[in-house]
């Protein structure tokens, strides 16, 4: 791992955010415009061929400290099958901002993209969902599920004479613990 | 009730189309389709000009309940993902979570791991061999996969109750010990397996209409496959020598002796051709494990961890309190990320959980094999005939409960 901190340490310099180990392999902390850069010269450079995939998380009720300060985390899962080592390079963004797309350097990057941006809300520059348009979700879904402010939802429990329902909080949320039972028909469940 | 509300539309998912071209929609609940995979295609005449995939019709939101589940129910979940190989995926969900608690397994335990794996792969591989066969018109080889695949899931039903959904390894070990009858029904199995793999290869190996339908019919180069994050056999059968038991062994794995197939061109027979070796490899580590078995225990001897022995509970109040405490509030992995991945019979599978020091995962999130694999039918398909599209379907081999999860 010495030798891709170094190359790294080089390429980037004070951009390079944090170095940490971690159980499962070393993660490289990078603001989003470097993250292409990142991906590219640990690809061409140290034979990370492989792209495994990329996970992103929501920070937003964690208390722990973190190695990043957005509240979106992406990380992007590289492996190389010379040496069998793995990285991760980790990317943040607050609510709105958008990173750009790792498709020109990994064509495997669509899918999961996509189903992050449908998750979260977090914008891919070059990968963006068309207006109306949801991934994994109907296209009349409102929301972004994977979000910690978004509830589990659920289905009503009976006879509880309202008292036992899901657990949730705010109303305004969409779809807050509301039955789904029924309304694809005829009734409208979002503003479409 | 108005399709366009749900559906993406036809006429709409392509950025542009040609002039003489015709969109034909196949799926979702088309057969060949291996589940519910909707894919619209832009034909031109008969020849695929481009296609595109349309998912989520099985999506249930396993990610978001997880985080309001404690870790040990997370793991009828894993099984539900990945149903043809649910043992592979409760193998991954349990190594993540180890890799975080930082536990040691007996090695009785992963030795049976490997063996129960070991029968999903070939189950998985089984259910694969049938279906697609019976996508090409061959309908024989169907009923000699399913009455094999039969006698695992009998062996699972004797071991863990469920025939599918066995859920038997748990982060600490295993549920429990293997029954005694365990050995002599796998040996008996094994022993007739190499007669049945024969029987099912004479059926298709040279077989000319399956020769036609799969020579040089989707090509996939190796390059390719790694930058799409193409995995497991169809990474083999494209030349990459890359197999997480053999490169980056886990749960004993370094202990066996098999060989990687490896596939010349990367077209759809070469990725039947490497399933089938699979097949017979995983017999030949079964028996390994099952020879060598070592006495020991199936769990962990973290009581924190793995409960303890029922009749224990009888005399012992520490017993008695560790047991209500693991299966109330469950365990508290340290704060920390971890990415464990095994091999499984449809690529590498692979859990990332985050953990914030409490009982239950702050993110919780499974690397979907057939997913990625998924996006090299859009590249495969391209300039082949609508045909051949049902023939790259079934080789690619997915789940779409992992695929939606």
């Amino acid at each position: 791992m010495v030798a891709e901190t170094t190359t790294l340490q080089e390429l980037l310099g004070e951009r390079l955010i944090k170095t940490v180990e971690k159980h499962a392999g070393t993660y490289f902390c990078v603001a989003p415009d470097d993250l292409l850069e990142t991906l590219e010269v640990l690809r061409d450079k140290h034979d990370y061929k492989f792209f495994s995939e990329c996970v992103g998380a929501d920070y937003s009720t964690w208390t722990h400290e973190r190695d990043l300060s957005g509240r979106f985390e992406v990380v992007y899962n590289l492996l190389s099958l010379s040496t069998g080592n793995r990285v991760f390079v980790k990317t943040s963004v607050s609510d709105g901002e958008s990173i750009p797309s790792a498709i020109p350097v990994f064509q495997g990057a669509e899918y999961p993209e996509k189903e992050i941006g449908d998750m979260y809300g977090i914008i891919f520059t070059g990968n963006e969902l068309k207006p109306g348009e949801r991934f994994m979700l109907p296209d009349d879904w409102v929301g972004f599920p994977l979000r910690k402010e978004y509830p589990l939802g659920g289905e009503d429990v009976l006879f509880d004479l309202g008292t036992k329902g899901p657990a949730v909080e705010d109303k305004s949320i969409p779809h807050a613990g509301e039955s789904f039972e029924g309304k694809t028909g005829t009734e409208e469940v979002s503003g479409r | 009730m108005n399709h366009q509300t749900f559906m993406p539309s036809t006429e709409t998912i392509f950025e542009r189309i040609g002039e003489n071209t015709m969109i034909v929609n196949m799926g979702p609940q088309h057969p060949s389709t291996h589940g519910v995979l909707r894919v619209i295609t832009e034909l031109d005449g008969e020849t695929i000009v481009q296609c595109k995939c349309v998912i989520g019709y099985l999506h249930t939101g396993m990610e978001k309940e997880a985080e309001y589940q404690q870790y040990l129910k997370c793991v009828p979940m894993t099984d539900r993902m990945d149903y043809l190989n649910a043992n592979g995926n409760n193998l991954a969900h349990a190594l993540a979570v180890e890799q975080l608690l930082g536990c040691e397994i007996p090695k009785r335990a992963q030795y049976i791991r490997v063996i129960l794996a070991e029968l999903s792969r070939i189950a998985s591989h089984l259910v694969w061999l049938g279906t697609h066969a019976l996508d090409m018109g061959a309908m024989t080889p169907f009923f000699y996969t399913f009455q094999q695949r039969e006698l695992i899931l009998d062996i699972f039903e004797m071991v863990s109750g469920v025939r599918m959904m066995p859920s038997w390894i748990v982060p600490g070990g295993l549920r429990g010990d293997v029954p005694a009858e365990f050995e002599p029904r796998l040996r008996e199995f094994l022993k007739s397996f190499d007669n049945e793999m024969d029987t099912l290869e004479s059926l298709i190996n040279e077989n000319p209409i399956w020769k036609e339908r799969t020579y040089d019919v989707g090509i996939l180069s190796a390059a390719d496959a790694l930058s799409l994050g193409c995995s497991g056999p169809i990474l083999r059968a494209s030349g990459v020598n890359w197999d997480l038991r053999k490169d980056k062994p886990y749960s004993s794995y370094e202990d066996f002796n098999f060989s990687v197939p490896i596939g010349r061109t990367g077209d759809v027979y070469d990725r039947y051709l490497v399933r089938m070796v699979e097949l017979r490899e995983s017999a030949k580590i079964i028996e390994q494990a099952i020879d060598g078995l070592p006495e020991g225990d199936f769990c962990t001897a973290d009581r924190k961890i793995s409960p303890p022995p029922k009749p224990e509970i009888d005399f012992s109040m520490e017993s008695l309190i560790h047991h209500f405490k693991l299966y109330t509030e469950g365990f508290r992995p340290p704060v920390g990320e971890a990415y464990a991945a095994v091999e499984g019979s449809k690529g590498e599978l692979g859990f990332y959980i985050v953990s914030d020091g409490t009982n239950r995962p702050y993110r919780w999130h499974e690397r979907p094999s057939s997913f990625m694999n998924l996006k090299s039918l859009e590249i495969l398909a391209k300039g082949r005939m609508i045909a051949d599209l049902i023939a790259i379907i079934g080789s690619i081999d997915i789940v779409l409960g992992e695929i939606d999860r």
